[in-house]
Formats: structure tokens, C-alpha cells, sequence
């Protein structure tokens, strides 16, 4: 495997924000001069001292990082194949690994002189961490949501609105995350002079992919190290979900060099990647341009997009971050996926070997490793990014299975 | 000499702005589109600006949004929008038209396809909302060759260091939007057009549109003095959607009180003249 004649996977992307074929900066130009702002003050903070030095305080005592590497010993048994750690970025403050990229993106945001910020949010979970930090560094926020995904994810919109941020239904086009996205773009270009927006996930134009991957980094440094306290030696493989992939990038990226570190994300298949309701865009998409950046997507034969399909609204998107589009092409992650049924029977799986009641978001994940560890050796080692809790799944789950509550 | 070169060319001698209405492909239906496309000229239109429909149009208001959205659900394709121009070429060959939309659509087509099917359709400018200079050499190349003008957006952001390269490989005329934010929402004020076409012409000798939130006879009016041509885009489409019945059906008098407007606009533009 060689990554497009370069000498390693992780020196992407090169300066004009692309990973191969993929990424790039596809915006207005109303927006453009922004963008190589926001580039321009990323590069700087990112060597200043100072600034790291405020990551890691809020990451240690506000975050509460590290998350611990933890061995799921009855999963283990119960599959009787690999032996399978969970990086338990779940229990995170906030709730899921989101909160890592938007502590950097809100002190870039400081830094910046910005006194605005905006985001979008499928599941809830990355406006409920935006909320979080404006609430902490008091900052006005407005947060876009699909009205779709306001009524399937009613408990983080309270969160959001308890923490102080102004949640704005979205009710264009498919009234999901990727018309969130649309209505925080047209935000940001009629904001453009106070306004900074947090993208959630390693999607969008050049910066954001590059910034959100570096930022959730932290879960693939502190896998490597807790898995060499715990086992002497790297994992064999890491499994991670996919919507736009912020997790999966953060848990690969420190390991893409290390050959013998196999990696798989997996999409949401929905009802079926065959039946044309899924969320999978490397397993079902094919290359074009949306939000920024080229990818993959879920298109029609007129290059308009197609609505994805998900239970987990975190992972009902019609694309996916760039890099994994370039990851995918050059072979390095295989990508995989899991289908509705198959994340909430994994997601009952867990709570009852575990007790731990995963997001539906990992639950996809979990649906792989219910379904492949058990074929494998018991002397390979396997860590899944446990990304997100359940908490906020839990009314919809009960719903889905007809549990009296 | 090009349609848009020869019609730019041609207002000059008469002492006056163009105006330039927009309307999206297929809205609310093709059949209506067709007969509305037909009547522009008479109407009044100089240039004729055709918005390609988009699922995700992340730099239009709510109205053309709408539009889009009606025109999708109606069967609007790019290639169904280059049959229906090439058909308006059957019995119009002055009035210049330009194509405004998003690049994936023209990705899926392929640029070089795009560019040729274009070119024959009888298309004379492009302006692909997102393809900023640093990412449109894949189109331009292939689209210039075909001899199809790329119509450069400039915004109120872009600033004197980043014109030049904006500039760069522009040509037909230059689009000024006019406000720091979508379609059809604000309104600039005509000081600051006055400001912003006075920047630009120290950069370009290239004529200069100039559009969003430009929705009355009078700033139309006025905007075309400054510049040399104003864009009419929401007002028009709501124009439409104030035109259908409660199933998003076009009323009989949709094309006529369509067309009406396009004469009141065009007609405040040939006023002072």
C-alpha cells in the first residue's frame, strides 16, 4: 500500500485543503476570504503555546480526559473471538467525543476576536457541546436542527436551550442535518464580520477537515498509549462509526501509519444499502461536491442529492469527510456498515453485557463487532470507539421496540 | 463578438443600464418555464440569467429555495434546462443567457460534456455559485474553450488584494452581490453599489451586474445607472409562487403577471434614459 506515492497516510492534506482527489474549499466567494481566515488563525494557534495549553486544561478538567481504554470482558466472552476494548469517549462531559473538536474550535473562535457562534447538529450532540462551551466562554450561540431530528432528539434540544443556546428548526428540504448545514452556511455568509461557525464533524471546506480531525486526534494518542500500558503492543484493529466521521478519524489517524493496524468505519446501512434508504456514502455514493469539500455522496444520475436514511440521527447525512473519501479510495480503512436492526439489537447488547447504554451512533460500530469478532482469535485486539451515550436514544429506542414507559 | 460582448455593447450606445431578470429552470413547471422564457425578451429583458435547480443551494434566501424546490419535484434536470434553452435559440439568437448554479450538478454531467452540451444549447456565461477561482479550473478550461463566458462573482468580502485573482480569468461581465448574505433577503443601499462599482472599476473594464436584494422598479433603476446592469432574481420567482393554486399548480395568469412585472422592472430601467 502506497498512499498516492507519499511516504506516510497522515501528511494530508496538502495546502489547498486536499486529501488526493477529495476535500478542496467549494464555498461563495462571500465566504471564501473567511475561510483563509479561519485557515490562517488555525495554523497560527495551533503553534502557539498558549493555546495549547488551554486545550489541555479544558480537556483534563473540563472534558475529562483522558477517557479510559476499557475491556469489555463480558462482550469478549459473550462473542468468543476477539478480545475487545471500548475507548469510552462516552463519557465525556457532554456526552460524547464531540466536545474535543469544539473546545478548540470555540477558543480559535476567541482567538479570533469572534463574539458569535454558530453550528449545526444532527443528533443534538454537537449543538449540545457548542452550547456547552458558549455557555462556558459566554458567547451567544445559534444552533441549526433539522425539524426532523428536533422531534426524534427532544431531549438534547432541552439541553441546548437549558445551556443557553438559541435552537433554530430547520424545515428546508429534508429538515435533517444536511439542511442544518445549508441554513448554517447562509447564516455565516450574512454574519460573515462577528460570526465564527463550528462544524461539527471533519466535513466541510479546508480548514474544517483537517482542524476537526487534529482536535479528535486526542482519542487515537490516548488509545495508543493505554493500549501499550494495558497490552504491550498496538491493537490489531480499530472500529469506529461513520456519519461524517469525526470519531472514526480521530481514533485512526495516529495509527494510519502502522500497516499492521487495520481499521474499519462503519455507515449507517439503514433499512439496507440495496434499498436505497441509508446513510452510506462510500458504500452506496459515488464522488461530487457538497458543503465545502468534494466526497463522497449520496446523488442522483442529475448530481442532486439524495435524502439519507438513518435511525441515528447523528449518522443520517448524504456524505462523508473527505479524508475517509481518500482513506477508502486508497484501500487503507475498509468501509463497512450496519443496518437499523442490526445497531438497535447491538445497542440492547450492550446495555445488558455491558451496562452501558451506547448511542445509536456507536451502536453501529457495536453491530460490526457483534457480527465479525466472534470469527476472529481470541489473540487479536480489537478497540471500538465507544463515540457517544445513549441517553438521549433512549425515549426513541423504547418507542421503536413498543416499551411501555 | 459574443451576445453578451454585443448586447453590453448595444446598451452602451443607447445611454443605459440592462436588466437582467432571473428565474429558475422549470418553475414552477417546464412547459410554464417555456412560455415565461419566451415572452422575456419582448418584455423587456436584456439578458436573461436561468438558475439551475439544486437540492442544497447553501447561498440562496428562502424564495428561490422554494423555487428550486418546485422545479426538482417537477422533473428539472440540467440537461432538461439545456434542451429548453436550445429550443429558445430556435427562434432567439440576440438575447444573451447565463447560467447561474451549484457545481455538482455539472460535476455529475462532467465538465467537458457540460461545457460542449452547453456551448451547442446556446448558453453564454456561467457563474457556478460555489467554484471560487481557487477551484474552477476543471469548468473554466473546458467551458472557455467552448466559448462560454465565466461570469465572476464579487462579494462585499472580497477585498482589493483578493480582486485581482477574482478577476483573473473573468470575462462577459463582472456579478457584484451587492450585500453579505442570500439571495432576497436585505437590500444594499445605492451608496454603497456607487462605493463598490467605483472599487471595481479601477480593477476591470468588464461591464458590471449587479444583484441580490434588488427587488423594486426604482432600485433597479437606479442600480443600473451606477452599474451597467442590475439582476432581478426573488422578486420574479415569488412572483411565480404568488401564481399557484393550494397543490403548487400554475394559475392561468401566471405567465402574463410574471411577464407584467419583468415589463414594470425593465421599463423603470429604460426610464431617465
Amino acid at each position: 500500500m502506497s498512499p498516492d506515492g507519499l511516504n506516510s497516510f497522515r501528511a494530508g492534506p496538502d495546502e489547498t485543503g486536499r486529501f488526493g482527489l477529495f476535500g478542496g474549499r467549494y464555498v461563495a466567494e462571500t465566504l471564501m476570504p473567511l475561510i483563509l481566515e479561519v485557515e490562517q488563525a488555525y495554523h497560527d494557534a495551533r503553534k502557539d503555546p498558549e493555546f495549547l495549553r488551554l486545550m489541555d486544561y479544558y480537556l483534563a478538567h473540563y472534558v475529562g480526559r483522558p477517557s479510559p481504554l476499557y475491556f469489555a470482558e463480558r462482550l469478549t466472552e459473550h462473542l468468543g473471538g476477539a478480545k475487545i476494548y471500548f475507548k469510552r469517549d462516552e463519557l465525556n462531559h457532554t456526552g460524547s467525543h464531540k466536545a474535543n473538536n469544539v473546545l478548540g474550535q470555540v477558543l480559535l473562535a476567541k482567538r479570533m476576536g469572534k463574539t458569535r457562534i454558530i453550528a449545526e447538529t444532527g443528533a443534538g450532540q454537537h449543538g449540545v457541546a457548542t452550547a456547552t462551551f458558549c455557555a462556558l466562554f459566554d458567547i451567544p450561540c445559534v444552533i441549526y436542527m433539522g425539524a426532523t431530528d428536533v422531534e426524534r432528539q427532544a431531549p438534547n434540544v432541552a439541553r441546548m436551550k437549558l445551556l443557553g443556546a438559541e435552537v433554530r428548526p430547520v424545515t428546508s428540504g429534508s429538515q435533517t442535518l444536511k439542511d442544518a448545514m445549508n441554513e448554517g452556511l447562509r447564516d455565516w455568509v450574512a454574519h460573515v464580520h462577528d460570526t465564527y461557525y463550528v462544524i461539527g464533524t471533519a466535513a466541510g471546506p479546508h480548514p474544517y477537515p483537517e482542524m476537526v480531525r487534529d482536535f479528535q486526534s486526542v482519542i487515537g494518542r490516548e488509545t495508543r498509549e493505554q493500549i501499550m500500558a494495558a497490552e504491550g503492543r498496538l491493537p490489531d484493529t480499530l472500529i469506529a462509526c461513520i456519519g461524517g466521521g469525526s470519531n472514526a478519524i480521530g481514533i485512526f489517524h495516529p495509527f494510519l501509519d502502522d500497516k499492521d493496524v487495520e481499521m474499519f468505519g462503519v455507515e449507517a446501512a439503514g433499512r439496507g444499502v440495496d434499498t436505497g434508504e441509508h446513510a452510506a456514502a462510500i458504500g452506496g455514493g459515488t464522488p461530487g461536491v457538497l458543503h465545502g469539500n468534494r466526497t463522497y455522496l449520496l446523488q442522483d444520475d442529475d448530481g442532486q442529492i439524495v435524502e439519507a436514511h438513518s435511525i441515528s440521527a447523528g449518522l443520517d447525512y448524504p456524505g462523508i469527510g473527505p479524508e475517509h473519501s481518500w482513506l477508502a479510495q486508497q484501500g487503507r480503512v475498509k468501509y463497512v456498515n450496519a443496518t437499523d436492526d442490526e445497531a438497535l439489537e447491538a445497542f440492547q447488547t450492550c446495555a445488558k453485557l455491558e451496562g452501558i447504554i451506547p448511542a445509536l451512533e456507536p451502536a453501529h460500530a457495536l453491530a460490526f463487532v457483534l457480527r465479525w469478532a466472534g470469527k476472529q482469535p481470541k489473540e487479536k485486539l480489537v478497540v471500538m470507539n465507544m463515540c457517544g451515550r445513549g441517553d438521549k436514544d433512549v425515549f426513541a429506542v423504547a418507542e421503536r421496540l413498543g416499551m411501555p414507559i | 463578438m459574443s451576445r453578451l460582448s454585443k448586447r453590453f455593447a448595444e446598451l452602451k450606445t443607447q445611454g443605459r443600464g440592462g436588466f437582467i431578470p432571473f428565474l429558475t429552470s422549470c418553475d414552477p413547471d417546464p412547459n410554464t418555464f417555456k412560455k415565461i422564457l419566451a415572452g422575456l425578451p419582448e418584455a423587456g429583458a436584456d439578458i436573461i440569467e436561468i438558475g439551475v435547480p439544486f437540492t442544497d443551494p447553501a447561498a440562496d434566501g428562502p424564495s428561490i429555495q422554494a423555487a428550486g424546490q418546485r422545479a426538482l419535484k417537477a422533473g428539472a434536470t440540467l440537461k432538461g434546462t439545456l434542451e429548453i434553452i436550445r429550443d429558445f435559440r430556435r427562434t432567439n439568437n440576440d438575447t444573451p443567457i447565463v447560467l447561474m448554479g451549484y457545481f455538482n450538478p455539472i460535476y455529475s454531467m462532467g465538465c467537458e460534456t457540460f461545457a460542449k452540451a452547453a456551448a451547442e444549447s446556446g448558453v453564454d456565461g456561467l457563474i457556478t455559485v460555489d467554484l471560487p477561482p481557487e477551484e474552477e479550473e476543471e469548468l473554466r478550461v473546458p467551458v472557455q474553450n467552448a466559448g462560454i463566458d465565466i461570469v465572476r462573482l464579487i462579494a462585499p468580502t472580497t477585498d482589493d488584494k483578493r480582486l485581482p485573482q477574482v478577476l483573473k480569468h473573468a470575462s462577459g461581465f463582472i456579478y457584484y452581490v451587492s450585500i453579505a448574505g442570500i439571495t432576497g433577503t436585505t437590500s444594499p443601499t445605492i451608496d454603497s453599489i456607487q462605493l463598490a462599482a467605483e472599487r471595481l472599476r479601477k480593477h476591470t473594464d468588464l461591464p458590471l451586474a449587479v444583484g441580490f436584494g434588488i427587488r423594486t422598479p426604482e432600485l433597479a433603476s437606479a442600480v443600473s445607472r451606477t452599474a451597467d446592469a442590475a439582476v432581478v432574481g426573488s422578486a420574479v420567482v415569488e412572483r411565480v409562487a404568488a401564481n399557484l393554486d393550494d397543490n403548487g399548480k400554475a394559475l392561468p395568469g401566471l405567465v402574463d403577471d410574471v411577464l407584467h412585472l419583468v415589463k414594470n422592472l425593465a421599463d423603470g430601467v429604460r426610464i431617465n434614459t
